[in-house]
């Protein structure tokens, strides 16, 4: 298809110092690449004229559990102009489980790594609002990360006296 | 009125209350200014919604939402239970429209798994999913007149709602919370008498319609309340990343029935509503015409189902009827296998989204290729939209807020999930 | 509450002063709708004109609850949300009930996971579970008669005036 050559392309030619690893499953793109050139690369894809990615619909994380690099943090972009969508993934290792914020770029992001954090322990440098999302502010764990049983530890959530 | 303590609100709202930045000037400026916590329990049924507000006097000079108290844990759930057993699941998410967030679970599986539902019940999934945005946007125009003062129209609105509730407990034995999707097609055949009933339906709906609106259109008080209220400019609307009606009131035509089309929405002749305002009337004004719309569509659907299976024969994918499973020992192996193990799809991820009532609501699947999803982000629409509150009750009073948050119509099942 | 809860004895005063009260309170419960998610919307159901539940005596649903009798408890409560239902169940007067709509309230419903209560009674006394989910509307008012039927046998001498303990403050 047309734009996923010109996405394709257009990476390769601005940030040739930059290794991407493209993939494709049931149509869908997805490009990976090292965490440190997060901004950098989202903020090309949002203001190149022949592209606009305008619409930053999703901020997630995955947790693999047992790999070196333990998280990936995934993001869904959409281009209006093109009605075309774009997959960015970044791998975090545990040990250091910081990457910068995308919120200079789409302000859409603010909620959605402050649920990322919650969720997941990852931190994200230079975010306006660092808060817990859904959790209350005195829990102390992430509860979509693999080791948090479903049933939660008793006794981390006070309930009220009868 | 019990005064607010430093227990009631932690430090990090105030901090984040306080240092929220604020261009806003009020004419004869008092010299403290207030803390008010719109708690979440309020009148305002939309959910338990919590706004901490910072008042100069009546005027609101900086806000911050905080969400959270309806959090259920669906997405460490979706990890330990099969695609299948998680389908009675996302009826609760967006709880007034839940045909729609099942047609949206099944059409995401059913991509990643690489199977397509018989054409039949594709037309009816369409239609359900527009009888659905129907009935959504009939309460949310409701919610929104009772919070600003019109009391009848809820009723009247509530009136045409119980009729397709009726229609649904034909259908497939629920009012409400149905599961009425599945992997592979719908549950059951739509019986003739209810494609009656839906066409009775839509034939006296449009007059009903007329009667709400003519208490409302042309009301002094309502258009006041609501004109230039809440305003949000095109570019701040898709930056905030707000979809569906709201954002489609500020000038983008963006429907993802039309930009990325699914079932068989390529087919159908529908416009797409758009208004250019940006305000809470011209949200509102936007709800209204959809449900026009979608009458258009159901319209459509109905001349031109065609006729045949409503369930995909794929024994490895697609659970089998219940009448095999208990006469035949392959459908009895199929069942046991689907039901414990799970169906299996590829290694992979996808994400699939579709137009729901409130916005988009999109679906994130990584697979490792077991029965169980690895990971499922459900990407929910009234959680985006809220993102855009703080900057739409910048500058108004205490009064607009309840209009403002009525015309955003956040629904906290999803929002917190 | 006042004269008629010093009554101890059953006389025939009593009796009869018992019977005119819990007549007129059974007849004019005013809910308070705690609505938290989807079992709120079938609790608006019941108010629309298809279930009417004015024509039981709850004219009003109040959202204050300086002014109810009831607490219909409609909805998911989570471990966070549960610190607001108790602050409004000790800000409602005396006497009050409470209804558990749905399975959620019950029993945790079909969330069995780390943020939700498994049953709102570790932390409310409740006098009538609803199951259900979301239980039907006429199930609602089936509650609802029942209730009133509660209320119709309890004696005025049950509910008397508590005063609160106040600490005790010295001048030196």
């Amino acid at each position: 298809m047309e734009t996923k050559e010109l996405v394709v392309n257009k990476l390769k030619e601005n940030f040739s110092d930059i290794s991407f690893e493209f993939s494709e499953f049931r149509d869908e793109l997805s490009v990976s690449f090292d965490k440190k050139h997060v901004v950098k690369i989202c903020k090309f894809l949002k203001e190149e004229p022949d592209l606009e990615f305008l619409l930053c619909e999703d901020v997630t994380a995955v947790d693999w559990a047992k790999r070196k690099n333990r998280f990936t943090v995934v993001y869904h972009i959409f281009s209006l102009k093109h009605n075309f969508r774009l997959r960015l993934k970044a791998d975090i290792d545990e040990s250091d489980c910081k990457v910068d914020s995308v919120t200079s770029v789409w302000k859409t992001s603010n909620w959605q790594e402050r649920e990322t954090y919650d969720m997941y322990g990852i931190e994200f440098n230079n975010h306006p609002d660092p808060r817990r999302m859904y959790m209350p502010e005195d829990f102390e764990y992430h509860p979509l990360r693999k080791d948090f049983p479903l049933m939660g530890i008793p006794g981390s959530l006070p309930l009220p006296k009868k | 009125m019990e005064k607010l303590t430093k227990d009631d609100v932690h430090p990090k709202i105030i901090e984040a209350l306080l240092g929220a930045e604020s261009n806003v000037t009020v004419d004869e400026a008092l010299e403290n200014e207030m803390v008010l916590n719109m708690g979440p329990q309020h009148p305002a049924t939309h959910g338990v919604l919590r706004v901490v507000l910072r008042l100069d006097g009546e005027t609101v000079v900086a806000s911050v939402p905080e969400l959270g108290y309806l959090h259920r844990g669906y997405e460490k759930m979706a990890e330990n239970m099969s695609y299948y057993e998680f389908i009675p699941h996302t009826d609760r998410l967006d709880y007034l429209s839940p045909m729609a967030n099942n047609v949206g679970w099944v059409l995401a599986v059913e991509k990643l798994a690489g199977i397509e539902a018989p054409p039949r019940a594709q037309y009816i999934r369409m239609m359900i999913a527009e009888l659905t945005r129907i009935a959504s946007h009939l309460v949310a125009i409701g919610a929104l007149a009772m919070d600003v003062g019109a009391l009848t129209v809820f009723l009247w609105t509530l009136r045409e709602r119980e009729k397709i509730m009726d229609i649904w407990d034909v259908l497939c034995g629920a009012r409400f919370t149905n599961s009425y999707t599945r992997i592979g097609g719908v549950a059951n055949d739509a019986q003739p008498e209810v494609l009656k009933s839906i066409r009775w339906f839509i034939d006296q709906f449009e007059e009903n319609m007329d009667e709400c609106e003519r208490l409302l259109n042309r009301n002094r008080i309502f258009i006041e309340r609501m004109d230039g209220v809440g305003v949000i400019s095109k570019e701040d609307a898709i930056d905030l990343g707000m979809t569906g009606p709201s954002l489609r009131a500020s000038g983008v035509e963006y429907d993802l029935r039309r930009a990325q089309p699914y079932l068989f929405y390529k087919d159908m002749n529908f416009k797409v509503i758009t208004y250019s305002e940006g305000d809470c009337l011209a949200r509102y004004f936007v709800r209204a015409d959809e449900t026009r719309e979608s009458v258009k569509i159901i319209r459509q659907v109905l001349d031109n189902m065609p006729k045949g299976d409503t369930l995909l024969n794929q024994p490895k994918k697609v659970l089998p009827k219940k009448t095999e499973v208990y006469s035949r020992m392959e459908e009895l192996i199929h069942d046991f296998m689907i039901v414990n193990f799970g169906i299996n799809p590829p290694v992979g991820e996808i994400y699939h989204a579709i137009e729901g009532s409130k916005g988009e609501l999109g679906f994130y699947f990584v697979s490792k290729g077991e029965g169980k999803p690895w990971k499922c982000k459900i990407r929910s629409p009234s959680f985006v939209n809220l993102q855009s509150l703080p900057n739409l009750i910048k500058g108004h009073m205490v009064s607009d807020v309840v209009a403002i948050i009525g015309s955003i119509d956040p629904i906290m099942g999803e929002a917190d999930k | 509450m006042g004269l008629e809860a010093k009554l101890n004895k059953d006389g025939f005063l009593t009796t009869t002063l018992d019977a005119m009260i819990s007549w007129s309170r059974k007849n004019s419960v005013w809910p308070m709708p705690m609505g938290i998610s989807c079992c709120a919307i079938e609790m608006m159901a019941s108010g629309d004109p298809k279930y009417d539940i004015a024509r039981f005596g709850s004219e009003v649903m109040r959202f204050t609850p300086r002014q109810c009798d009831l607490m219909i408890v409609a909805g998911t409560v989570t471990y966070k949300m549960s610190h607001v239902v108790k602050k409004i169940y000790d800000q409602m007067p005396d006497p009050k009930w409470v209804i558990a709509m749905g399975a959620c309230t019950s029993s945790g419903g079909m969330y069995r996971s780390y943020s939700v209560v498994q049953g709102i009674d570790q932390f409310l006394p409740v006098d009538i579970y609803l199951a259900g989910c979301p239980p039907r509307p006429d199930n609602l008012l089936n509650a609802l008669i029942q209730i009133q039927e509660k209320i119709g046998r309890t004696k005025a001498r049950e509910f008397q005036d508590s005063l609160p303990e106040l600490p005790v403050l010295q001048n030196n």
